[in-house]
Formats: C-alpha cells, sequence, structure tokens
C-alpha cells in the first residue's frame, strides 16, 4: 500500500499525459499517413485551442465556450491546410516541410502578440477539474478522464475509418496516392477531412492538457508537439493504435524519470529523443509501421 | 569558356577584398555603437551556419535539423578553452572554478571548436544518415535535443558549468587593436569575423565546386542513379554531414563571441529553423543567397523593423498595433509569402557573380534598346 | 522578373545599410536638450511579465518626474525600451539597440541571466547600467559599471532559510530550480548553503525549460518528507507549482524569493489550500502616497491595467522601478551633464531615500542593504500578508 501511494502519482500522471499526447498523436501520424507531411504545426494548433479557450471563455458561459473552441481551431486546420499545404501539393516534400515549419513560426509569433508576451491561465472548467482521491493520492478529476476519454475517441475514430465511406478513401489515399485519385477519390476532400479529424482531438486534447497545466504561453504546445510525433513515429507512422500506445509509454516513462532523483529530471524531455533514435534504429518503420520501399 | 570563369573567379575576388576593405573602413570611421555593426556581425555568422545547412540541404540533399546542436557543441568547446584561467573561479562559481586550468588561444580554440563539432557529427552520421528524409530532420532534430540536455547536466558541470552562464571569454571587441592604455587605436572587431567566415565560405565553395561537391548534388537529384554511377552514397553523406557541422561548430564559437555569455538554452530547435528560414529566403542550393539571405534576415529582425515593436514605424505611430511582438509577426508573414510565392527564394540556385551582374544590366539595357527601335 | 526582384530587394538592403547609419550618425550627436534613459526589460518570454511590471514603475516615475536640472539646464527624458526577451542569446543584441539609440544611462533587467548577458556590451559602450531587482551576485561581480538596487541572492537565500527553520522548524527542504537559469539555480544554490549551515537537510532538484507538469517534482517533495518546498522559479512556473500542489492536496509551505511578488501568484493561490511565502523588497503601504499615485496611473490607462496583470497590485518590482529611476535622476544631476562616463562616476555617491528605503552604493556596486520583507498570499482574499521584516544575523 505504501509502494502504492508512493508510486501511484507518477503513474496517475503518466496515464494523463500519455492520453493527452495521443489525442496529438493521431493528428501527427494521420497526415503523415496520407500526405508524408511532418505537420510541425500541429503541436502550435493545440497550443492555439487553449489560447481560444481562454479568450472565449472569459466572453461567454463554458458551455458555449467549449463547442466555440473546437469549431474555431478544427476551421484554423482546415485553412492552415488549404493556405500552406495544398498550393505545394507538386512541390518537393522539403518544401512543405519549411512551409509547415513557416506556419510554426507564424502562430507561435501570433500567439506572443496578443497576448503580449504574458503567459494565460487556462479558465478551470467545472467537474473535470475538480479533485478527487484515487487510493489515498489526490488527483484532478481530469487525470482519470483522460485516458478513458482517449480511447472511447480513438475506437469512434478507427470505426470510422473501417466503416464509413471517407473512411475507406482515406485509407485508399494513404496506400498509394496517384492510383486513388485515378479511381475518383477526392483527395483535396480527403485530406481535408484528415486535418479536421486531426485537429478536433487536438482540440480535445488541449482541453484536457491545459486544464491540468493551466498556464499558457506561445511555446506550450511545442514540446508536446514534439512528443506527440515522437509516439507517432514510435507506434509506426500511420498507425493509430501505434500512436497511442507510444504516447502512452513515453508519457509513462518520462514521468517515471522524473522520480528518479535530481541527476535525471534534466534529462526527462531528452528521453523523449532517445527512445525515437533506439527505435529507428531498431526498427525504423516503429511497433505497427508497414514496411515501406523505394521505387526508382 | 574557361578564360570566363578565370575572370570571373577573379572578379570574385576583388569583389571579397572589396568588401573588407568597405567594413574595414566603414569601422574606422562610423561611431563603434552603431546598430550596422550589430547586424553585420551576427549577419556574416548567419551567413556562415546558413551556408553549411544548405551544403547539406541545398547541395546533397540531406534534410537534417540538427544545426542548433552543432552550434551548441562549438560555442561550448570554444568557451570552455578560451576563458582566461583569471576569470575561472568567478564563471565556475558552483563548481570550484571547473576542472580545466588553462586557456587556449582564440584561433586554436576556434578550429577545435569545429573540429569537436565534427567528430560528434561523425558519430552521430553513422547511424543516423542511413535514414530517410523525413525520417532524418526528426532524428537530427532529437540529437539536437539530446546533447542540449547532456550540456545542461549538472554532473559535468566542472567542464560546462551545468546549465549556468560560461562568459568572460575573448569576444570580438579582443580583436581591436589598442594602445597600452586600452584605447583603441584600429577596430577590428567586425573585419575579424568577416575574414574568418570568408575563409570557411570560400572553403565550401572550393569543395561544391570539386568532384566531391558534384557527388553530393548527384546525391541530391537522384539516389538511386547517383549510387548506379559508383557513388558511395554512406561515404559522401557522412563526408557532408561532418564537413557541414565542422562549420556549424566554427559559426557557433563565432556567435558565442558575438554573445559574450553561453548557455545551453538558447540552442533550441527554433534557432535551427531560423537558420532553415534564412536558407530558404536566400534559395536552397545558392550559397551567395544564403549570405544576402542572412544579412536581410537579421538587419530586418535586429534593426529595421525594430520599430514595429515600439509604437511607431515609418513615422506612423500607432501604439496600439504596433506593441511587443508586431515585428515577429510581419515577419513571419514576409517568410510566407516567401515559402509560397517564391519558393526558390531570392537567388533559387544561382549565385550571384559579376559577370552575371554584368550579364543581367546587359540584357536589361539591350531589351529596353530592342523596345524602343519598336 | 523574379531575378529583377532579387537585385531591387539586393540594392535595397545595400543602399539601406547606408542610409540607416547615416541616420544613427547624425542623431546620436546632436539629442538637443534630451536625456535618454534606457529600459532593458523583458517584455515577453518567462520573465515578461516581472518585466513589465518593473517598466511600468519606471515609466510611472517618467510620468511623476519628466525632466532633469542637468547643469543648470532642464533636460526632458525620453524613455528607450528594448526587450531582451528573458533570453540570454537576445540580450547581446536587445543592449546594442539601446546603445546605439545613445542612452545615457540604463535600468534593468529583470531577471539576472539577461543582465549578466548584456553587461558586456554595456561595458564596452562605457555606460552605466542601474540592475532593478537582479539579484545575483555575478551581475556587478568584477565591473564598475553595473549597479543595482536591491539585495542580493546570497543575503535573500540565508534570510530565507533562517525564515524556514524559525518558522516551521523546518529540517528538510525540497528545492527545486529551473535549468539554465541563474537566478533560480543561484538562490537555491545560497539557499541550501545557508539552510545545510542550520543543520538542514535538502533534496535539490531541476526541470528543464517549457516543462509544465510540476505533478512528479511535487510527489517527489511529498515522498521526501520536506518540511518546506523551496521554488524560487518564474511566476510562470510558479502558478503551475501551485495549481498542481493544491490538486495534489499536498500543502508543503510553498517558499520562494522576490519573483513571486507578484499577483500573478495571489491569483493562482486564491481560494486553494496552499501557503506561499516569499522575500521581497517592498511592501505595500510602506508609502501611501506612492501607492495611491501609481493605483491611479494604472486605472486610467487600459495597456497599463493589462501589463500590470489586469489589476491594481503594486508589485515591489514597480515600487524597485520607481526608486531606480530616481537614481538615475540624482546620478545626472550629480554628473552635471549627459555624458554616461560623468554618470558612471557620480553613480558611486548616490544617496537617495525612495520609497523602498535608503538607497547607498558599496564598492561592488550594490545597494547597502539589510532587510527583507516576507509576505503571506492570503488564499481567502488574493492580497498579500505582512509576516516579518527579515535581516541576517
Amino acid at each position: 500500500m505504501d509502494l502504492i501511494s508512493k508510486y501511484l502519482p507518477y503513474i496517475l500522471a503518466g496515464i494523463s499525459v500519455g492520453g493527452q499526447y495521443a489525442l496529438i498523436a493521431i493528428g501527427y501520424t494521420m497526415v503523415y499517413g496520407i500526405l508524408r507531411l511532418i505537420n510541425f504545426a500541429h503541436g502550435d494548433i493545440f497550443m492555439a485551442a487553449g489560447l481560444i479557450m481562454i479568450y472565449l471563455a472569459a466572453t461567454m458561459p463554458l458551455a458555449i465556450a467549449l463547442p466555440f473552441v473546437i469549431i474555431i481551431t478544427v476551421f484554423i486546420g482546415f485553412a492552415v491546410e488549404r493556405v500552406a499545404y495544398k498550393p505545394l501539393r507538386t512541390a518537393p516534400r522539403m518544401s512543405v516541410m519549411i512551409s509547415a515549419i513557416g506556419v510554426s513560426y507564424l502562430i507561435q509569433n501570433l500567439a506572443l502578440y496578443v497576448t503580449g508576451g504574458l503567459a494565460k491561465t487556462y479558465p478551470s472548467i467545472p467537474w473535470i477539474s475538480d479533485t478527487i482521491k484515487i487510493f489515498g493520492s489526490t488527483t484532478k478529476r481530469v487525470t482519470v478522464i483522460t485516458p478513458i476519454l482517449t480511447v472511447v475517441l480513438i475506437a469512434a475514430l478507427v470505426l470510422l475509418i473501417k466503416t464509413t465511406k471517407i473512411g475507406m478513401a482515406m485509407r485508399a489515399v494513404s496506400k498509394d496516392f496517384d492510383t486513388s485519385q485515378l479511381m475518383g477519390i477526392k483527395i483535396n476532400t480527403v485530406i481535408s477531412v484528415t486535418f479536421i479529424i486531426g485537429t478536433f482531438l487536438a482540440a480535445v486534447g488541449s482541453l484536457l492538457y491545459f486544464s491540468n497545466y493551466t498556464a499558457i504561453v506561445p511555446t506550450s504546445g511545442a514540446m508536446p508537439g514534439l512528443k506527440a510525433f515522437v509516439a507517432a513515429v514510435f507506434g509506426g507512422i500511420g498507425s493509430i493504435p501505434g500512436a497511442v500506445i507510444g504516447a502512452f509509454i513515453i508519457g509513462i516513462c518520462e514521468n517515471i524519470i522524473k522520480s528518479g532523483g535530481s541527476s535525471w529530471t534534466t534529462f526527462s524531455d531528452a528521453f523523449t529523443f532517445v527512445l525515437l533514435i533506439v527505435i529507428l534504429f531498431v526498427k525504423p518503420t516503429g511497433l505497427f509501421g508497414e514496411k515501406a520501399t523505394d521505387k526508382v | 569558356m574557361k578564360t570566363n570563369n578565370k575572370k570571373n573567379s577573379l572578379l570574385t575576388i576583388f569583389i571579397l577584398i572589396g568588401v573588407f576593405v568597405l567594413v574595414f573602413v566603414l569601422e574606422q570611421i562610423l561611431p563603434a555603437n552603431a546598430m550596422l555593426f550589430t547586424v553585420l556581425q551576427k549577419g556574416v555568422i548567419y551567413a556562415l551556419v546558413a551556408v553549411s545547412m544548405n551544403l547539406l540541404n541545398g547541395f546533397t540533399g540531406l534534410f537534417s535539423l540538427g544545426q542548433a546542436g552543432f552550434m551548441l557543441i562549438g560555442a561550448y568547446c570554444y568557451g570552455i578553452f578560451t576563458i582566461p584561467v583569471l576569470e575561472r573561479a568567478s564563471v565556475y562559481q558552483y563548481f570550484d572554478g571547473g576542472i580545466i586550468k588553462f586557456a587556449l588561444p582564440v584561433p586554436i580554440a576556434l578550429i577545435l571548436a569545429g573540429l569537436a563539432a565534427a567528430v560528434f557529427a561523425a558519430l552521430i552520421g553513422i547511424p543516423v544518415l542511413r535514414l530517410k528524409s523525413d525520417y532524418l530532420a526528426i532524428a537530427t532534430l532529437g540529437f539536437a535535443e539530446i546533447i542540449r540536455a547532456i550540456f545542461q547536466w549538472d554532473k559535468l558541470g566542472p567542464v560546462t558549468n551545468g546549465s549556468n552562464l560560461l562568459r568572460k571569454f575573448p569576444s570580438f571587441n579582443d580583436f581591436n587593436i589598442t594602445d597600452a592604455n586600452g584605447a583603441v587605436i584600429i577596430r577590428m572587431s567586425t573585419l575579424v569575423p568577416f575574414i574568418i567566415v570568408g575563409i570557411c565560405v570560400l572553403i565550401i565553395v572550393l569543395l561544391i565546386n570539386s568532384s566531391y561537391g558534384r557527388a553530393f548534388k548527384a546525391i541530391r537529384d537522384d539516389e538511386v542513379a547517383a549510387e548506379a554511377m559508383g557513388i558511395n552514397l554512406f561515404k559522401h553523406k557522412e563526408m557532408s554531414f561532418v564537413i557541414s557541422s565542422f562549420f556549424a561548430g566554427v559559426g557557433g564559437a563565432l556567435l558565442a563571441m558575438y554573445q559574450m555569455t553561453i548557455q545551453a538554452s538558447a540552442f533550441k530547435s527554433n534557432m535551427t529553423y531560423e537558420i532553415l528560414l534564412v536558407v530558404v529566403i536566400g534559395g536552397i542550393g545558392s550559397v551567395t543567397g544564403s549570405c544576402i539571405g542572412s544579412f536581410l534576415f537579421i538587419a530586418c529582425s535586429e534593426w529595421w523593423l525594430r520599430g514595429l515593436d515600439s509604437g511607431t514605424f515609418l513615422g506612423i505611430n500607432a501604439p496600439v498595433i504596433f506593441r511587443s511582438g508586431f515585428r515577429k509577426v510581419v515577419f513571419a508573414v514576409i517568410i510566407m509569402a516567401i515559402v509560397l510565392f517564391y519558393r526558390k527564394g531570392l537567388m533559387g540556385e544561382n549565385e550571384f557573380s559579376a559577370y552575371g551582374i554584368r550579364n543581367f544590366f546587359l540584357r536589361i539595357f539591350n531589351k529596353k534598346k530592342g523596345e524602343a527601335k519598336k | 522578373m523574379k531575378k529583377l526582384v532579387s537585385v531591387i530587394l539586393v540594392s535595397c538592403l545595400a543602399i539601406s545599410l547606408f542610409a540607416g547609419c547615416g541616420d544613427k550618425s547624425s542623431g546620436g550627436a546632436s539629442s538637443g536638450k534630451t536625456v535618454k534613459i534606457g529600459i532593458f526589460e523583458p517584455a515577453s518570454g518567462d520573465n515578461g511579465a516581472g518585466g513589465k511590471q518593473e517598466t511600468l514603475g519606471i515609466q510611472y516615475a517618467n510620468s511623476v518626474q519628466p525632466t532633469v536640472e542637468i547643469g543648470g539646464e532642464t533636460y526632458n527624458v525620453e524613455l528607450v525600451a528594448a526587450d531582451n526577451e528573458s533570453s540570454t542569446d537576445k540580450a547581446a543584441s536587445a543592449a546594442q539597440t539601446l546603445v546605439s539609440a545613445g542612452v545615457s544611462v540604463v535600468l534593468g533587467s529583470y531577471g539576472s541571466g539577461v543582465s549578466i548577458a548584456g553587461s558586456d556590451v554595456f561595458k564596452d559602450a562605457g555606460i552605466p547600467v542601474i540592475g532593478v531587482t537582479c539579484t545575483n551576485p555575478q551581475v556587478t561581480e568584477g565591473n564598475t559599471h553595473y549597479f543595482r538596487i536591491c539585495f542580493l541572492d546570497p543575503f535573500q537565500g540565508t534570510v530565507l532559510a533562517n525564515f524556514a527553520s524559525e518558522q516551521f522548524s523546518a529540517k528538510k527542504a525540497y528545492c527545486l530550480a529551473k535549468l539554465g537559469d541563474d537566478y533560480s539555480v543561484g538562490l537555491v544554490n545560497y539557499f541550501v548553503e545557508a539552510f545545510k549551515a542550520l543543520g538542514g537537510e535538502v533534496v535539490q532538484e531541476t526541470f528543464p525549460e517549457g516543462n509544465s507538469d510540476f505533478n512528479s517534482y511535487i510527489t517527489n517533495a511529498k515522498n521526501a518528507d520536506a518540511d518546506v518546498f523551496f521554488a524560487p522559479v518564474s511566476t510562470e512556473a510558479a502558478a503551475l507549482i501551485i495549481e498542481q500542489s493544491a490538486a495534489q492536496g499536498v500543502n508543503i509551505p510553498l517558499l520562494a524569493g522576490d519573483t513571486w511578488d507578484s499577483n500573478v501568484i495571489t491569483e493562482a493561490a486564491k481560494g486553494k489550500d496552499v501557503s506561499v511565502y516569499v522575500t521581497t523588497f517592498y511592501q505595500e503601504g510602506g508609502n501611501p502616497e506612492f501607492d495611491s499615485g501609481i493605483k491611479d496611473w494604472i486605472n486610467a490607462d487600459k495597456t497599463n491595467l493589462a501589463n500590470n496583470n489586469g489589476n491594481d497590485m503594486i508589485a515591489a518590482v514597480s515600487a524597485m522601478g520607481y526608486d531606480a529611476y530616481f537614481v538615475a535622476l540624482e546620478a545626472l544631476k550629480a554628473a552635471g551633464t549627459t555624458d554616461s562616463k560623468a554618470i558612471n562616476d557620480a553613480l558611486w555617491n548616490v544617496d537617495y531615500t525612495g520609497v523602498s528605503g535608503k538607497i547607498t552604493f558599496n564598492e561592488t556596486g550594490d545597494a547597502n542593504r539589510d532587510v527583507a520583507y516576507v509576505k503571506q498570499v492570503d488564499t481567502a482574499t488574493g492580497e498579500w500578508t505582512f509576516i516579518a521584516q527579515q535581516g541576517v544575523k
């Protein structure tokens, strides 16, 4: 019992962070699966969702603000794709990636301008921000909700991809971009839907994440974004269950490292990248990734 | 053709010398604290780092995002070995003066900084360079973050000063020639970095124009075809990676001299992104483009656009809009416009040459004449 | 076409480089009857909130006293601000901006790391700097151009250690600093020294930049059975630590230095089950005239109000900024010229009594201060309550 109450807080924090990473990671993995693009701006959209919530919650009741936050965030994700990625569809991959970095730079700087460089405090959402007790350790309710909600959302997403027409189209596009176009699939619609789903999950993730860690600065999205991307690579990019498992592993490991004492806490962020590099050498396609072949 | 080339390189050398003389003269006439020198110093450092990144991204087609990590190694290596022995106790105050009890002369430390970065790159390159484009980018980015964490580690404190500032090492101002009382006779604080960077960039250009450079370009254009032509892929990639990192290391050391202090936490991935954007502005695959791009970038961000932050810009006074951070927004929008609409950047893959300028003006002149005749 | 554009851009660059420097050289020399004071403060980044509050104090002081008598002539004081973005790699450029704007004396910065990083630029330009709340000893150590009007970290660390052992009979302290932040690493270091000397035990940890998950650190503190939690970190991180320790139900007294004396903290702690103690420079109510003056001034302008985090509570750093401005004016008057070197020489002999007490400088350029105020957050009202005046025995 003593051992549990000692280590449970770390595990709880890990699972909760892991769930939030998972929600972000799906956006990365789906976009990469279809466009072969690391959407560097995804983490910043996640941060922007948090800021939008702060500004909306200051002017309207939470119940109205919540759906608005999600709608606006989804619109931003959609708009970013249309403005910054669509014109570059035929350009080399490096150009698109640079464009993604440019968008990330723009969103961060816009956030800096809007907030005036000050940290903003996230409003506390009733019920999910309340504190509860589990096995003698106190935590916020959001910690417990996160993994459950993550699993539910992801089950729904997998169902969507497996059974619906648009899901089938997505799978086809991710298998072969050009051929699916020839088969009459509207590529642009599929890509837009992918971005919409990705940003929707990021918006939900931001609600959960910032309920836990209530201060937002313009760079708040960068680290979670990178870690979520690593989670996606770890699980095998393009694979949704892989991304989720990767995210939970990273979330939990990182918190266990923090419990390891003074000289190791320095490496809690770097560890994520060590994990990335190890997996890239051992199994470059990740845990559940498909083997890719190079065509001349 | 041959004679043209010869003439061209001669002209280029004359222009380079002209630039050096101009910098030297400017330094003697203008007040030392003019913003121009800040821009020139930082711009020339960014030029070196951008060219080194261009060697990888633009000429070899390896999308690496590890530049900040190698700059960090160079900066630390320089700082650690050049802090005067007398000052060490105050710099390493939490670590009993550190374990290194000697100081090296600046030129040796600069080369050492490059070598240290190159050695790290060689080690990292062996596994990383087998990865393909995006994976390579993210793996190098990851390595840069790991390097940053290692340099902040407390256990290495006696060498790296932990996460604290390194300072008191020689800076650009120590290049000034002074008399016995410390009064400046001849200013060299901007000229010397120009010369160092000039030499480095010249070496890179020579490399690019050599048979190795042609191999790099072949790899960039088509890996499979290059391999079929008998180019050893790994050997050339590793070479490009190591050389690029060497100059990034030297650039990091110069940046340390410019900033007068070093702290690992400053070498974030954002720094790499900035340099990448400089390369894009200048044109991926153009050395002169990178140089011009970096001067433009630094001049805009440090100097011309500062007014956007402080209320008045171009005589327009609107404190509500022109407040802290607006500069960066405008800047980011410009960059996005370049990325989307001028994908080739300023120079594309072309180089800026004396002959090119002459031809360019001749062409315009002829065209005008042609139009006039009609 | 594109070539043409690029050539035009390049020539613009060349022309404006020279046009620009022409401007500067003529503008710097003939300043007329204006004296420029530089504000070297962060307006963004980790310390943005604190830097803005310090700047507010300086601006208020300028609105109270916009002119100064120098050598029998009345000069207008013009404030020139440069944002150092709380980042040591941006500090040198920001400092250079001030230098080339032709400032006579500089005030700042909030945050010791950036002050140290910018120091050499000012030194080479021969411009004196008056540190407002940078408490790390390295700022003024070994140079003659950097002054400061606040107390130092060895003093503050000792005060806090004494307070911890007296007030809470603390035997074990948990200390958290931010990696790469000279202020927090330094202060923790001095606290640990003093606390160990008192026979206490410490657990020391650091967190990386950009970290927002402090749950594990708080659990570490709890598992270590610490009596006090010492975390002299930036206000951004502080708000998260308060929030998360309340959420975990860990009620170890939180101790911190002057950075936490901000309404960001009171806001975060309001209505939560935490106890927060800070040492600081100024206690609201210490000078009623100044208090009411600056409150009216802040409330009169929406931008100022936003920069003060939305309410009119007076941060100690604002009071310090106010004092620093007047110290600079004193030095200008004593020097009788706007020449930086003369001002630097005059600063050594400044004797000024401001709202935060008497300010004189010792041989390293530090203010002679021997008392710090300890305050606690009243979690019911979200206000500071005065606990004690503490010195070093």
